[in-house]
């Protein structure tokens, strides 16, 4: 179970004065159960990436399988493809149109050819498994917050049981209580469900904290893939391409340079604490 | 998918026609169209086609890109031919099942489908070349006097250049929500009239409320910065003839005088 990509191109607008080559020879695999981060600032495909994961765009040029199957194969049922790669889009909220948030859950897996006990079954339960209240449920989408809207739109995707689930950027635009909530519901579904979960976020801190493998995007191609420490031991070419290293990778950098020897490179608050404790208790002793 | 539509979509280049006056297309543009209803003959065929495809070439866009503007007539142009063919009476050229060809039929099918073409092409130079902003700008300043006679022409063209600056957001924003809608398994293609029919709902309502979140917005960013109508206002980029405009105006002139003069004596 796995998602290739084989030296996938996308131009936008191929032959005319518009023309942007968006992605640029992408080699990329992506294991099951694995749990991704993708960052690269505005502008650097991250976005048209992930819309070819379930079939939304195609590669001008490449190729892409899913579970070994060639997805551009002419009898490919791209349909199933999009059940099985969930993809919450940016500002998933806007997609709301049902009078009340469960029926608005209940569209995906309707759209699965369910029948309504099944469907509102699995509404059930992705409904409980992003935390919204059920005195939200029969409410219009209009009466929520930002947030409630959210969570209510990624439970939209989540009722398909999708296999991959890809959330581009899914705290764009909350307040940091609201963010933290959504990546904690996204950890914990990708450690019961055991799905593989791709997160695009511009965020270094949240992503270091929850994801094992990150990939950044720079003008269309793949500039680093790695371990979050890996990946941010390079912060001095991450910061000439607009990005940028956690904080707490830059402090602990300041460190040893005034001659207090933290070991390692911790990319999250936790680490970093453990090394600077370790560190000075070696000071002491 | 919807980002694909060309007509009237503008195409950014340095030519001496982009950089012309917007009143002064308005104004080649209009004289044009009269003039392709009122020319006849080959001769006068021949001047039409002449000055299209000399602004063609002035203007740097590349006809390929051009002439997919036209696929949208392709059916108005089947069916004005088809009529012109045979409903025109005259003298006979073939006959079969009751239908009758005609030569006078033949000729105004082979005109009018020239007419219509050079119609489209004509007009989406003007859009092609001059961008949303500069053409309300050039009609405002070109409709002004009807200001005397209480048209609030201000006001029709900034909602006309409102009007224009949505169009892509808004194509763009149901391209997003059709993505959105797709990715959990929406069908817009399949199933008859009324199963499409419905199938639009998921698309159209987001489209709406965005469309409403929009132009609130925009109300209060206008607000916020003080507009209040076109009274007093002035323009940052005031329009402003230059000499090319003069000459475009001579020639514009010239071309009405020859076309006119071709169908008189001709």
């Amino acid at each position: 179970m796995s998602i290739i990509l084989d030296k996938v191109n996308y131009i936008y607008s191929e032959k005319t004065a518009y023309e942007i080559q968006a992605l640029k020879n992408i080699n990329l695999k992506i294991e099951d159960g694995e749990f991704i981060g993708i960052i690269g600032h505005t502008g650097s495909g991250k976005s048209t990436l992930i819309q070819h994961l379930n079939g939304l765009m195609r590669a001008t040029y490449g190729g892409i399988y899913y579970n070994g199957q060639d997805i551009y194969d002419a009898d490919y049922n791209c349909k199933e493809l999009r059940s099985k790669v969930g993809l919450v889009f940016q500002y998933p909220e806007h997609q709301l149109f049902e009078t009340t948030i469960f029926a608005d859950v209940a569209f995906g897996p309707k759209n699965q050819g369910l029948s309504k006990k099944e469907a509102e079954l699995k509404a059930f339960t992705a409904l409980r498994s992003v935390g919204l209240k059920e005195d939200y449920w029969y409410r219009s989408p209009f009466e929520l917050s930002g947030g409630q809207k959210r969570r209510a739109a990624i439970a939209g995707v989540l009722a398909m049981e999708p296999e991959v689930l890809v959330l581009d950027e899914p705290t764009a635009g909350l307040d940091p209580k609201g963010r933290d909530e959504i990546f904690d519901q996204v950890a914990k579904l990708h450690k019961e469900r055991k799905i593989t979960i791709i997160l695009v976020s511009h965020s270094m801190e949240d992503v270091a904290k929850y994801v094992a493998r990150l990939i950044v995007m720079n003008q269309g191609s793949i500039l680093f893939d790695g371990t979050p420490k890996e990946v941010f031991a390079h912060y001095q070419e991450l910061e000439a391409v607009g990005l940028a290293a956690p904080q707490v990778t830059y402090l602990m950098n300041d460190l040893r340079k005034r001659d207090i020897l933290v070991e390692g490179s911790a990319t999250t608050l936790e680490e970093a604490k453990t090394a600077i404790l370790q560190a000075f208790q070696k000071k002491q002793n | 998918m919807l980002r694909d539509i060309t007509i009237g979509q503008y195409y950014p280049a340095d030519s001496v026609i982009h950089r012309l006056d917007p009143r002064t297309k308005l104004m080649g543009v209009l004289i044009y169209v009269v003039s392709l209803f009122v020319f006849r003959g080959l001769a006068g065929l021949a001047a039409v086609t002449a000055a299209l495809a000399f602004v063609i070439w002035l203007s740097k866009v590349p006809f390929g890109y051009m002439v997919r503007g036209l696929k949208a007539i392709v059916i108005i142009l089947v069916i004005t031919v088809l009529f012109n063919l045979f409903l025109t009476p005259g003298e006979p050229l073939v006959e079969f099942f009751g239908l009758k060809i005609t030569w006078e039929g033949l000729e105004h099918a082979a005109f009018m489908t020239v007419r219509l073409t050079y119609l489209i092409l004509g007009s989406s130079l003007l859009t092609l070349t001059t961008t949303p902003n500069q053409l309300t700008d050039g009609m405002e300043r070109a409709l002004k006097p009807l200001n005397k006679i209480h048209v609030p022409v201000h006001e029709i063209s900034m909602m006309m250049s409102i009007a224009l600056r949505f169009i892509p957001i808004l194509i763009e924003e149901t391209d997003k929500i059709m993505r959105a809608q797709l990715a959990r398994g929406a069908d817009f293609e399949s199933g008859n009239l009324i199963k499409k029919a419905k199938s639009m709902v998921p698309l159209l309502v987001p489209l709406f409320i965005s469309a409403f979140r929009r132009a609130n917005d925009l109300a209060m960013a206008m607000e916020a910065r003080c507009y209040r109508g076109g009274d007093g206002r002035t323009k940052m980029k005031p329009l402003k003839y230059k000499r090319a405009d003069v000459f475009s105006y001579l020639l514009i002139g010239g071309y009405f005088a020859v076309v006119i003069l071709l169908r008189a004596y001709l």
